[in-house]
Parts: structure tokens; sequence; C-alpha cells
């Protein structure tokens, strides 16, 4: 259902709508409402779960403007639980993997997560990759306390939910700091522009975190511009870019914007290099954008043709069960999963509160995106590379290390 | 900033402002023609537009003409096969949907079009229709620069969009007033019962009514594809889209279909050239873009206030 899509003068009339048909969708909000509750007793997932596997959740945007995020995860998650399970499981039982699509809604984020718990008794949760999900999903974790790995959302508000909130990437005051030292340093601008979704804790955070790193490394933001996803009709915003003579511009979107933001930019002249965060990361990203592509760059987790053995390893696997390449998200889902098997093997029970002692005690685990150690904010801290678009295709630009 | 706002910088938003001013009243037409002769509000129609993007995306894959060396005729071709296909969607959609609550109150109908949008909405979604992903029919045809004056390129999308505007309003027009269908599209707008007491054929009317507004949903869903590329039918940008011609609709006087055209490119304007300047004004406070849509809304408001029928709403006694 996609009722959410209703705003404005006519929201009144799909409230009337709601009330008198008493929609599947209203069923499901208020089960939604009625988990959160059930789980503040302490009843939802801190037990053991029953029968013969264990239950881990995920909950990501299988479908909607960010679906490739969610599938490349899930598969990714997948052939690690299959290898888990090929050498026995956790404690002797199999583990089994429950995911529930968000479509990229915060509602359904939320309505995903109590179901994960209440419903499927998920000992653990799995996700969001875009920060807005996870900022909305993690207080149901926390509440409920099962503890909760985002495998890659960069906002730092993420794991501050609370003390059950994990994620196994870096933050994004990294990212952008990344980004602002490749523009100034590799590309020597000196004047950025800046535009971003206004509606994507991700991008607007990143947009900050850029917009202050950029100057203190000595360059000027000659402006900053806003939008909305979806709302693609920016030229006004474009022509401000354009006239202002920026020699980078910074824009932290999703992919599915960024594509078409990019062709409408070349289109109206703008010609500077375009940067943007591992939100672009996905192959639909260069069929979007066309060959207006060429000649950008993103900070990202990891490259898929990156010479270290775990790389290798990993890429080749994924490549022979699923005939694509390992994208940056799918690397961080895997290590995600990883981390939660090592931690599980650690924990003695599954209990919420002994698997989150176990999962906060990682140190340097060797994860594909590299050495996770999870600091006392629940963050792992990880170098991060720069990819080009080169004829279609990503190549490393650049590694930068911590800070 | 007045060093940014220069000639070349007033053409390149003036294209801008008419090419998405010519997109918004492709749609407005639809919600103001059926709402002439109906009076209701067919929100479903937002959803044909997305459908009409959609179509020719289908289409155009399915005669090979997505990327390099698609021949020229591609986009008439796609263009004519979409619109034809939505005109008989719209058809079928009133014979199927509304026709049988002509005789119902208003609400009802109305309800009725709410559930038609999320039944278009969500099986646009499935895998045998559109999918749940966003593409890309950009690739149907090259955006050539056709001139460059004053360092602005024409870029033909744009000119399309205007040109394609100009010349179905002003076919539509003419339809209206110069074909006896359209005579009795304006006896049935002016009253349905005693036109057809006059020997009107009424369903015919308003099918011939549904076809024309949803082949210019259609026009409008491609042409706003090429600019913008294709979210899922279930996407929160079409209704926006829907809801901004809406508005213009309301705003040039519902009903009208001059009024239609004069409220769309009024919407526009304050989206693009207003919102340009006001950028240009402020250019390290990115709050103030973010208000675009709240101008666009915040000028329906106005107009209701001062001039509760529109702004082409009293003008003219004839409504279609």
């Amino acid at each position: 259902m996609n009722l959410n899509t209703w705003r404005g003068p006519i929201a009144l009339v799909a409230c009337a709508v709601l009330a008198l048909g008493a929609c599947d969708k209203g069923k499901k909000d208020n089960g939604g409402g009625g988990g959160g509750s059930g789980g503040s007793s302490g009843s939802g997932g801190a037990k053991p779960p029953e029968g013969g596997t264990i239950v881990i959740g995920h909950f990501a945007s299988m479908t909607g403007p960010q679906a490739t995020f969610g599938i490349s995860t899930d598969q990714a998650i997948k052939l690690a639980i299959e290898d888990r399970n090929a050498k026995g499981g956790e404690k002797g039982k199999k583990i089994e993997l429950v995911t529930i699509d968000d479509a990229g809604k915060q509602s359904e984020a939320v309505t995903a997560v109590t179901r994960l718990i209440n419903d499927h008794k998920a000992v653990a949760i799995l996700g969001e990759v875009a920060s807005s999900l996870s900022l909305a999903g993690g207080p149901v974790a926390q509440k409920a306390k099962v503890p909760m790995i985002s495998p890659s959302s960069t906002n730092p508000d993420v794991t501050d939910v609370g003390d059950y909130i994990f994620r196994v990437c870096f933050l994004d005051d990294f990212q952008g700091w990344v980004d602002a030292k490749f523009a100034k340093e590799n590309l020597k601008a000196t004047k950025a522009a800046i535009v971003y979704d206004q509606g994507q804790a991700y991008s607007s955070g990143l947009a900050d975190n850029f917009d202050k790193a950029f100057k203190e490394l000595g360059g000027s933001i000659v402006t900053k511009q806003a939008y909305t996803g979806g709302n693609l009709e920016i030229t006004p915003q474009l022509q401000a870019i354009k006239s202002a003579g920026a020699e980078v511009v910074f824009l932290p979107g999703y992919y599915s914007d960024a594509g078409t933001i990019i062709r409408k930019a070349r289109e109206a002249g703008i010609t500077a290099p375009f940067l943007g965060g591992d939100g672009w990361d996905s192959e639909e990203l260069p069929k979007i954008a066309g060959p207006a592509i060429n000649g950008n760059y993103f900070s990202n987790h990891y490259l898929a043709d990156e010479d270290r053995e775990a790389v290798k390893n990993f890429v080749a696997k994924y490549k022979a069960k699923y005939g694509t390449t390992a994208d940056g998200l799918a690397a961080l889902g895997y290590d995600a999963a990883l981390v939660l098997f090592d931690a599980m093997e650690r924990a003695p029970s599954l209990s919420g509160k002994d698997l989150r002692d176990a999962i906060a005690a990682t140190k340097d685990f060797p994860g594909v995106t590299g050495s996770i150690t999870l600091d006392e904010n629940r963050n792992a801290m990880k170098a991060a590379v720069m990819v080009e678009y080169k004829d279609g295709k990503q190549v490393m630009a650049a590694r930068i290390e911590k800070k | 900033m007045s060093s940014s706002l220069t000639a070349g910088d007033l053409l390149q938003t003036t294209i801008n402002f008419l090419a998405v001013g010519g997109l918004y009243a492709l749609i407005a037409l639809g919600y103001t023609l059926v709402y002439g002769i109906l009076r209701f509000i067919n929100f479903a129609h937002s959803d044909i537009v997305a459908w009409g993007g959609w179509i020719a995306l289908t289409v155009a894959s399915g005669f090979g003409w997505l990327g390099a060396g698609s021949p020229a005729f591609a986009l008439p071709v796609v263009l004519l096969m979409t619109m034809v296909i939505c005109a008989v969607m719209g058809v079928t959609i009133e014979r199927l949907a509304y026709r049988p609550l002509r005789k119902a109150p208003r609400l009802n109908v109305l309800i009725t079009a709410i559930g038609v949008s999320l039944f278009l909405q969500n099986v646009g979604l499935l895998k045998k229709f559109f999918g749940n992903r966003p593409s890309t029919i950009s690739s149907l045809m090259e955006n050539k620069v056709l001139a460059t004056i004053g360092g602005v390129q024409l870029r033909l999308f744009d000119m399309m969009t205007i040109l394609l505007t100009l010349i179905l309003v002003i076919l539509l027009e003419r339809f209206v007033y110069r074909t006896k269908m359209g005579r009795g599209m304006r006896a049935v707008a002016f009253d349905e019962r005693v036109a057809s007491l006059m020997g009107v054929n009424v369903n015919q009317v308003v099918a011939v009514t549904f076809a024309l507004g949803s082949a210019l949903a259609a026009a409008g869903g491609i042409l706003f594809a090429l600019r913008n590329d294709l979210r899922m039918t279930a996407d929160s940008s079409w209704v926006l889209l829907g809801l901004k011609a809406f508005v213009a609709a309301v705003v040039g006087g519902i009903g009208n279909v001059r009024g239609a055209a004069a409220g769309a490119m009024l919407i526009a304007f304050v989206e693009v050239f207003v919102h340009r300047y006001v950028i240009a004004a402020f250019p390290d406070k990115p709050w103030v873009g973010q208000l675009q849509d709240i101008y666009v809304f915040g000028i329906l408001i106005l107009v209701l206030l001062f001039k509760p029928s529109g702004l082409l709403g009293k003008t003219t006694v004839e409504k279609v």
C-alpha cells in the first residue's frame, strides 16, 4: 500500500478512506504501536528462541528508490549464513534469515523491525542501509533490547539511539572529511558547491560534515543548495551552482536522485566534477546518468578490485553465486553478518544482553572492508576509498586512511 | 549576487519556466476538463501521467529504441502510441469506475478516484508491469543542443516541450470551440440534463473528455520522464506533480481550459523564476531553496483568498 504517497490537501480524504475501509495499512500500523509497548515490557526478543533454528532479522529496501541497497546487502548476508550453516551453524542450531522489505520508507521500517522481533522472534537485527531508516527502526530494537547492527548507515546519530545499536562502517564526519580532503588535495579545488537532499538525514548530515571539513582545509563553499528526493525539478538550484563558479560539486544524495541530477547538471552546462558519498554505490547509477557519470568521484567503504585477500575471496564467492560484482553495501552486509556470528560464538547465551555485550567487545575482527573494532560508541573506524567512474566503470582514485 | 544574474541566466531561467509550465499545463488540462464536465476531481489523473511515462518506456524498449542509434521518428511514434494507450485507459476507467456512480453523491466518486489511483500505483509496481525500481528513458533521444545564444544552450527537450504544449493546447482549444463534439462538451458542462434532452449523447461526451485528458496526461508523463527520469508508479513524486498541476487548474479557475494553461504558467513562474532569483539573493541559505514547494502552494492560498473562483474563473461563462 502506498497511502503515504498522498500528501497535502487530500490527506484528509485519505484518512477518511482509511477510517472507513479499515484497510490493511491501518491494521499494520496498529500492530506496530502494539508491538512497541509489548517490547518495552521485556518479553520481545529477550528470551532465547525456541525450536531448531536461530532467527536473524533483516529489514531492508528491497523495493523502491534505494532497492539495490537492500538487495545487495541481503544477498551478501545470505551468502554469509550459508557458509556458517555449512560449518554447523551457531550453538548447534542452524541460522535462519527473515528479511522484511521496508520499501525505503520510515513508517515501513518501524513496522518491519517490530514484526521481526515480535512475530519472528529474531535474536538480532541487521539493517538498514539508509540512515533515516536505521534511525526509524533503531528505537524499536533498542526498546525490545534486541541488538541491531547496521551494515552501512553512516549518519552519527544512528548509534546514539541506544546501547543495543551498532554499525560496522565509518561515520559521516569521517566520510565528509575524506571527500573534502580529496577535493582539496587531489582535485586541487578551492571553491566547492554543495547540493543535498533535505529529506534524508544521511545527505544533510554528510553535507554539513563536508562543509566544515572543506573550510578547515582552507577551501570555501560558494553555494549550498537543497532538493527533495524524487522532486528533481531543480534547474534553479543547478543554475545557481553554475553561476557561482564552483570547481567541484558535492552531491551526497542517493543514487537514483544523483544519477538524474548529474545528467541534468551536465546538460545545464556545469562541467565541474561531482563528488558523492557511499549512497552513490549502485549498479543503477551509471544506467540513470548515462555517459554523464564519467569523471565523477565518490567515497566508499571498499572497491571490488582492491588487492586484498579478503576482498578477492569475497568478490569471487559473491560472483559465483549471484553473477554480479559485489558493491560496497554487499561487502558491509557480509561483514555485519560475520561480526554477529563471531559475537554469537563468544556470547554465553543468545539473550539480548549477552549478545549485546559480545558484539560490543568486537576487536580487530578481520572483515572484508577492513579490520573492525567497535569503539565505546559502537562504531567502527576504517579507511575509505575514493572511487572514480571511468567509461561507466568504478576504478580506484585514492585510498584515504583514518584522520 | 547581482553578478550571477546575467542576461544569459535570465534566458535560461525563462526557457526552464516555459518548459515546466508547459508540462504542468498538459496535466492541468486533464483535471480541468473532467471537472468541467462531471464536477469532480479525478485524483487518478496523476497516475495516468505516471503510467504514460512508463508505457512510453515499455514501448520504446519493445522496439529496441533505447540507446544510441535510435531513429529520429522514435519519439513521435512512442508519443502517439502512448497517448492512444492512455486514452483507452482513461475511457476504460471512466466506464468501469466512474460511470456507475454518475448519479451518486460527489464524495463517493472522489473516494473511488483515490481507489483507482492506489490501484494504478500498486499494479504498476508489479514485475509484470513496470517493476519497483526507478528507470530512465532519456536514452530514447539525445538531448541535442539546437543553438547557443549568449552562452545559453537551447536543448531539444526543452524546446520540444514548449512547442508540443503549444500545439496540443491550441488543438484542444479548437476542438472545444470549433467542433460539434466540442459544442456537446460545453453543453454538458453547462447543464448535463438539459444537454441530454437536446439530444447530446452524454456518455459519449464524457468518454471523449476522458480520452482527451488522458492523452494529454500521457504526453505530460513522457515529457516529464525525459526531463527527470522515471520513478516507480507509487512514488510520491508523481503525486506531487499531479498536485501542482491540480493547483494550476484551481488557480486558473477549475473547469476553464485557458485558465488551466494560465494557472500552469503562473505556478511554473513561481516555482522556477521566483525560486531562481530568491536563491540568487540568498546564496548561503539553503533553507530558502527548501521552500520551493511552499511558494507554489502559497500561491494557491493567495488566489483562493482573493479570487476564490480562480484567475479566469469568472470571466468566462461557459465552462468545459
